[in-house]
C-alpha cells in the first residue's frame, strides 16, 4: 500500500457514505481482474465481459455490502461517542475527585436549587395541574349563588331551588350537593370504650355516583336509603376505617352507635377519595351520611352544589342556562331565593384552587429564579476553575482536542454535575414533600395527596438538563475558544484573556445580585403583607384562649339549655387558671352561618343585602374570647326564653341597619320571629378571613334561640394545655357522654386561617435567603479571585508606599461598584416585578419603599462583607512574596 | 492445466482470509488471488462470497478497513488485521488443526478401531 495522498482526507469530508465505499470497492476488484486478464492476453472488451461473468450477481453483492456498511457505521459511530462519554466521564471523575470541595460546594448548590424546583413543581402539580381524583374531572362544575360573594350562606342553595334547577335544566347530566355545615356534622362514636368524637359530611344521595367514586368495599348509598323512612346507612372514609376499625372489612353491614342511634355501615371509600382536600381544606371527614332533602327543605340555604356537564357542554353555556333558567323556576320570586337566582357557574376545579393560581405561579417563578441564581454562580465557580485549567485545556487543545471536544468535555463535567444535585435534591424534595402532605394544619387544598410523582420525575430531567447547558456552556466555550498560544506561554494574569474572563465573571455576579434582589423584594413585601395581616384587629384575642366542643343534653329546651349552660360555666370557672368562660356554637374564622338582620321599619329595596352572621352565645362568651363591648351590655341569665329576644350587634351591622344612630335600644327583624331588640355593639370581629374587612354580625342569646353545637372558650392565666384534663374531668362529671375532644387553641384557628399565606411567605422568604447567600458566594469568589490574580500588583504598589488602608479601599470599592450595579439593575427589575404580585398583597405597595430600602441595605451590607474577607486578605499580603511572584 | 475445484467448507473462509492478511493489509482481489496462489489453485474464492465475507469479519471488529492506492494507482479498500482478529486467527488455526487430524485420522484408518474398555 501506497501512502495515502493529501486528497484522500477530503474525500468522506461530507460524512462516510456506506454505498459509495462499496461501489468503489467492487468496482476495484473488476479493474483489477480486468488487468490481469488483459495481462493474459485477453482482449480489453472480452476481458471485461470475463470478469464480470466471473464475478456473478454484482448488484446482489451491492446490497449486501450498502447493508452491512450502514449498519457497521451507525455501530461505529455510536461506539466511538461512547466511547469518547465513557473517556469524558472517568477523565472529569478523576479532576472532580481531586477537587472535592468543589464538587462538594456545586453539587450542593445545584441540589437545593433542584430540590426547591422540584418540590414546588410538586405542589403546583398536586394543586392546579393533576385533575381532581374523580371520574372524568373536567367535567365537573360548582354552582355558587349570589356570585360567589359572601359567606356560606350566601352560596349555598335552598333545597327547593337545587331541585327544580336540577330537574329543569339542559345542561348537566346529573346534580348533587352535600351540607357544608359541618357543625351540623359533629357526633360520637358511642360503644367502644370513651365516645368518640367523630365528623361527618351530610351528602346528596347520589353524591358518590356523580363525582364517579367507587367504593373501596361494600356499596354506596342506594335510592331507599336517600329518602325519608330509609334505613339509616353511613360509609366511611378509607382512613377511618383504618384508624378506628382496624381496616376489618367484616364491619360493612354491621351496625355502629352513633350519639343515640344505631346505624349501619354500608361501605368504605377509596383511599384516594378525600373529601376535605378538595372541598374544605385542612379538615377530615370520617363518614358521610345521605341527607334526606325533605327534612331540609325549610331550613334555607343549606345545600353546596356540584353539576356533571354533560359531553360537549361548556361551563359557559351551562352559565347562560342557568342565568335565563334560575329566575322562571317555580318560587324564585321568593327574597329567599335572591341569592340562589344570581347563580356562578364555574369549573369545579377552578372553585377548588382558582384563588391558588396567582400565588402559585408566584411561588413557581421564585423558585425558577433560584434555579437561574444557582446556575449563574456555578457558571461562576466553573469558571474560576477553568482560568485555573487554563494550561490544561491548551495543552489537549495542542494535542489535538479539538473545540467541539473540549466543549463535551466540560459539558460532561457539567453533567455530572448537575446529575449529582438532581438525585441529592430529589432527596430533598422527597422529604419536602413527604413533611408538607402530613401538615394537617395547611389549609391548601389536596395537598394531603403531595408527593414527588412520575410527572415530577420528568420535570426534574427537564431542569436538570436546562441547568447543564446553563450553567455548562458558557464556561466550556469560553475555555475552548481560549487562545492556545498566549495560554501556553503563561502570559500571567495580564493577558486579555484574564480580563475577558473576569468581564463575564463580573457580568454573572452583577446578574446574581440583581436576581437576588429581585428574590428579596418580592419576599420583603410579602412578608411585610403578612405581618400586616398578622397585625389585624382581629376583635378578640387568640392567645390565651382555648376552645373545646362540648356536649350537653336539653332535650331540646331552651330553659333547661341555660340551667345547663350555666351550670357547666360555673364549674368550669371555679377551676384555678380559669379566668373566663363562656360558650358559643360558632367560633370566628371557623365556621359559619347567617340569618337575616332587618332594622324594623326601614323599607329595603329588591336585591338590598339584610345577611348577618349569626352566633349563638352565652353571657361571659366575649368577655372569654377577649372581644370589646362599644356600648350596652353583655348577655346575662336573666335573658330568659320567656323575656324579650335580646341581640348584641357588631359596630358594622350597627353602621348599616341604623347609620349615624344609637342602635341600642332598638328593635330589629329577622332574628327567629318578631321582634328582638338590640341590647349591645361589639367591636367587629374578623369571621372569614383575616383579610376581608367584617361583616354584619349578630349575636343571640343560647337560651333565645336555636344553637348549631358548642364550643365552650376559656381565657386562661396559665397555658391551656396544662387545665385540658382538669377541664374535661368536670365536663365529663356533669355529662358522661362528653367526648374526648382536645382543647384548640384559639391561636390554632387563626394559624390556620393564614396557613396558605404563611406557606407562600415561608417559601418565598426561604428562596430570597438562598438567593442571597448564593449572591454573596459570587460576589465573594470573584473579588477573591481577582485579589489573587493581582497579588504582583498589590505588591509593587504596597512596595511604593501604599498603605493597608488604601489597598484595603480599593478592593471594597471595587467589590461594591459591583454590588451597585447589581443592585440597581435589581431594583429596577423588582419595581416591574412587584407590579405582577400586587394581587397578593395587603395593605403594602407594591412598591413600599420601606422594603426597598431594606433589600437595598441587605445587599448592600452582604456585599461588603463577601468583600471585606479578600480585602483583608489583599491588605495582608507578604510583600517579599508577593513582588517575586507566582 | 486442470483447475481442481475445491468447494470451500462452510466457516473456513473467515479463516483464510485471516490467514491471508497476517502478511500485512491486502484489498479484496488480491486476497483471491493470494489464496488461489497459496492453494496452488485449488481454492478458488468467489466474489460473491467473499466481500460479504469480508464486510462480515469488519463488522465483527476482526479486520479493519483502510482506503488506500493500489499497484496501478487505482483506490482501494485495504484490510489489515485487528489484534482480536490475530488472537481469532490463532484459536481458528487450532481448532481447524485438531479438526483436520481427527478427520485424517478417521479416513486414514486401515482397520476398525480396537473394541473399547470398559472398566
Amino acid at each position: 500500500m501506497k501512502n495515502v495522498p493529501m486528497w484522500r482526507r477530503y474525500d468522506r469530508m461530507l460524512g462516510p457514505d456506506a454505498a459509495a465505499d462499496v461501489d468503489d470497492e467492487l468496482r476495484f476488484h473488476l479493474e483489477a481482474k480486468v488487468d490481469d486478464l488483459v495481462a493474459q492476453g485477453w482482449q480489453p472488451d472480452d476481458a471485461r465481459k470475463e470478469a464480470e461473468r466471473q464475478f456473478g450477481d454484482f448488484r446482489a453483492v451491492q446490497n449486501v455490502g450498502e447493508r452491512l456498511g450502514q449498519r457497521t457505521d451507525i455501530r461505529r459511530r455510536r461506539r466511538d461517542y461512547w466511547d469518547a462519554f465513557a473517556q469524558d466521564f472517568r477523565y472529569a471523575m478523576r479532576t472532580l475527585r481531586r477537587d472535592r470541595g468543589f464538587a462538594f460546594v456545586a453539587v450542593l448548590i445545584l441540589a437545593l436549587g433542584i430540590g426547591a424546583n422540584v418540590a414546588v413543581f410538586s405542589v403546583v402539580n398536586t394543586i392546579l395541574l393533576r385533575p381532581l381524583p374523580f371520574r372524568a374531572p373536567q367535567n365537573l362544575a360548582w354552582l355558587a349563588g349570589n356570585n360567589g360573594v359572601g359567606g356560606l350562606s350566601d352560596w349555598t342553595y335552598r333545597v327547593d331551588a337545587y331541585e327544580e334547577f336540577k330537574r329543569d335544566n339542559h345542561s348537566f347530566q346529573d346534580m348533587t350537593a352535600f351540607v357544608p355545615y359541618y357543625s351540623l356534622s359533629e357526633s360520637k362514636l358511642m360503644g367502644r370504650g370513651e365516645p368518640q368524637p367523630v365528623s361527618f359530611v351530610w351528602v346528596a344521595g347520589n353524591l358518590f355516583q356523580a363525582l364517579g367514586v367507587q367504593p373501596a368495599l361494600g356499596r354506596l348509598f342506594t335510592p331507599e336509603e336517600s329518602v325519608k323512612g330509609g334505613r339509616p346507612a353511613i360509609v366511611l372514609s378509607y382512613a377511618f376505617w383504618q384508624r378506628q376499625f382496624a381496616a376489618n372489612p367484616a364491619i360493612v353491614g354491621q351496625a355502629v352507635r352513633l350519639k343515640n342511634e344505631s346505624v349501619t355501615v354500608v361501605g368504605v371509600l377509596p383511599p384516594e377519595f378525600d373529601f376535605g382536600a378538595v372541598f374544605s381544606p385542612g379538615s377530615k371527614f370520617d363518614y358521610f351520611r345521605p341527607i334526606f332533602m325533605d327534612d331540609i327543605r325549610s331550613w334555607g340555604h343549606m345545600l353546596s352544589v356540584v353539576g356533571r356537564l354533560k359531553p360537549g357542554v361548556t361551563v359557559a353555556q351551562a352559565q347562560a342556562e342557568a342565568t335565563i333558567l334560575f329566575p322562571k323556576l317555580k318560587g324564585s320570586e321568593a327574597p329567599d331565593w335572591s341569592t340562589d337566582v344570581k347563580t356562578t357557574i364555574t369549573g369545579l376545579k377552578d372553585y377548588v384552587s382558582g384563588k391558588l393560581r396567582h400565588s402559585l405561579v408566584m411561588l413557581w417563578c421564585a423558585v425558577g429564579l433560584i434555579l437561574l441564581i444557582v446556575c449563574v454562580n456555578l457558571s461562576n465557580l466553573l469558571l474560576a476553575r477553568a482560568a485555573a485549567r487554563g494550561k490544561e485545556f491548551a495543552l489537549r487543545s495542542a494535542l489535538g482536542a479539538g473545540r467541539g471536544r473540549l466543549t463535551r468535555q466540560l459539558l460532561t463535567e457539567s453533567l455530572i454535575l448537575s446529575s449529582a444535585g438532581a438525585v441529592v435534591g430529589l432527596g430533598f424534595a422527597f422529604a419536602a414533600t413527604s413533611y408538607l402532605a402530613h401538615q394537617g394544619a395547611i389549609a391548601l387544598p389536596l395537598i394531603s395527596s403531595l408527593r414527588v410523582d412520575g410527572s415530577a420525575l420528568a420535570w426534574t430531567l427537564v431542569i436538570t438538563a436546562i441547568a447543564t447547558i446553563l450553567f455548562g456552556l458558557a464556561p466550556g466555550l469560553a475555555m475552548s475558544g481560549s487562545n492556545l498560544q498566549s495560554a501556553l506561554k503563561d502570559a500571567g494574569p495580564t493577558t486579555s484573556q484574564g480580563k475577558k474572563h473576569e468581564r463575564l465573571r463580573t457580568t454573572l455576579v452583577v446578574s446574581e445580585v440583581a436576581l437576588a434582589c429581585v428574590l428579596l423584594v418580592g419576599a420583603g413585601l410579602l412578608l411585610r403583607s403578612f405581618l400586616r395581616v398578622l397585625d389585624v384587629d382581629l376583635g378578640f384575642q387568640p392567645s390565651h384562649a382555648a376552645a373545646i366542643r362540648i356536649d350537653y343534653d336539653d332535650g331540646g329546651n331552651r330553659s333547661r339549655r341555660g340551667a345547663v349552660m350555666q351550670e357547666i360555666l360555673y364549674r368550669v370557672k371555679a377551676l384555678p387558671g380559669i379566668e373566663a368562660a363562656g360558650v358559643s356554637d360558632m367560633l370566628p374564622l371557623d365556621r359559619n352561618r347567617s340569618w337575616d338582620l332587618m332594622a324594623k321599619g326601614k323599607v329595603y329595596s329588591k336585591g338590598e343585602n339584610y345577611d348577618a352572621f349569626v352566633y349563638v352565645v352565652t353571657p361571659g362568651y366575649f368577655d372569654a374570647m377577649g372581644m370589646r363591648l362599644r356600648a350596652g351590655r353583655d348577655f346575662t341569665w336573666h335573658d330568659t326564653p320567656d323575656s324579650e329576644r335580646a341581640i348584641v350587634i357588631n359596630e358594622t351591622a350597627a353602621h348599616r341597619e341604623w347609620p349615624g344612630q344609637d342602635p341600642v335600644g332598638r328593635l330589629a327583624q329577622g332574628i327567629g320571629d318578631g321582634d328582638s331588640r338590640v341590647v349591645g355593639v361589639v367591636a367587629n370581629v374578623r369571621e372569614s378571613s383575616l383579610e376581608d374587612a367584617s361583616s354584619p354580625e349578630v349575636y343571640v342569646c343560647t337560651t333565645q334561640a336555636e344553637p348549631e353545637g358548642a364550643e365552650l372558650v376559656v381565657r386562661t392565666s396559665v397555658p391551656a394545655e396544662v387545665l385540658s384534663s382538669s377541664v374535661r374531668s368536670t365536663l365529663r362529671a356533669l355529662n358522661p357522654g362528653q367526648p374526648a375532644t382536645e382543647f384548640r387553641p384559639i391561636q390554632q384557628i387563626v394559624d390556620h386561617a393564614v396557613s396558605p399565606r404563611r406557606f407562600f411567605v415561608f417559601f418565598v422568604s426561604a428562596f430570597s435567603a438562598l438567593g442571597l447567600i448564593l449572591a454573596s458566594l459570587g460576589i465573594y469568589g470573584v473579588v477573591s479571585y481577582s485579589v489573587t490574580q493581582q497579588t504582583q500588583e498589590i505588591g509593587i504598589r504596597m512596595a511604593l508606599g501604599a498603605t493597608k488602608w488604601r489597598i484595603r479601599f480599593d478592593v471594597i470599592a471595587k467589590t461594591m461598584r459591583l454590588a451597585a450595579t447589581g443592585i440597581a439593575a435589581g431594583a429596577i427589575a423588582s419595581f416591574f416585578v412587584a407590579r405582577g404580585i400586587a394581587a397578593l398583597l395587603f395593605k403594602t405597595e407594591p412598591s413600599d419603599p420601606g422594603t426597598f430600602t431594606a433589600t437595598i441595605l441587605l445587599l448592600a451590607a452582604v456585599s461588603l462583607v463577601s468583600g471585606y474577607i479578600p480585602a483583608r486578605r489583599a491588605s495582608n499580603i507578604d510583600l517579599m512574596r508577593a513582588l517575586r511572584g507566582n | 492445466m486442470d483447475k481442481a475445484k475445491l468447494e470451500l467448507v462452510r466457516g473456513t473462509l473467515d479463516v483464510l482470509i485471516l490467514k491471508a492478511l497476517v502478511w500485512g493489509p491486502l484489498h479484496g482481489y488480491a486476497i483471491t488471488s493470494l489464496i488461489r496462489r497459496q492453494s496452488d489453485e485449488a481454492l478458488l474464492v468467489e466474489e460473491g462470497t467473499l466481500y460479504p465475507a469480508l464486510w462480515r469479519l469488519e463488522s465483527k471488529g476482526l479486520i479493519e478497513p483502510e482506503w488506500g492506492l493500489s499497484e496501478n494507482n487505482r483506490k482501494a479498500k485495504y484490510y489489515a488485521l485487528t489484534s482480536k482478529g490475530r488472537r481469532h486467527l490463532k484459536q481458528e488455526t487450532k481448532t481447524w488443526e485438531a479438526y483436520a487430524l481427527a478427520v485424517g485420522k478417521v479416513l486414514g484408518a486401515t482397520q476398525p478401531p480396537l473394541p473399547e474398555v470398559l472398566s
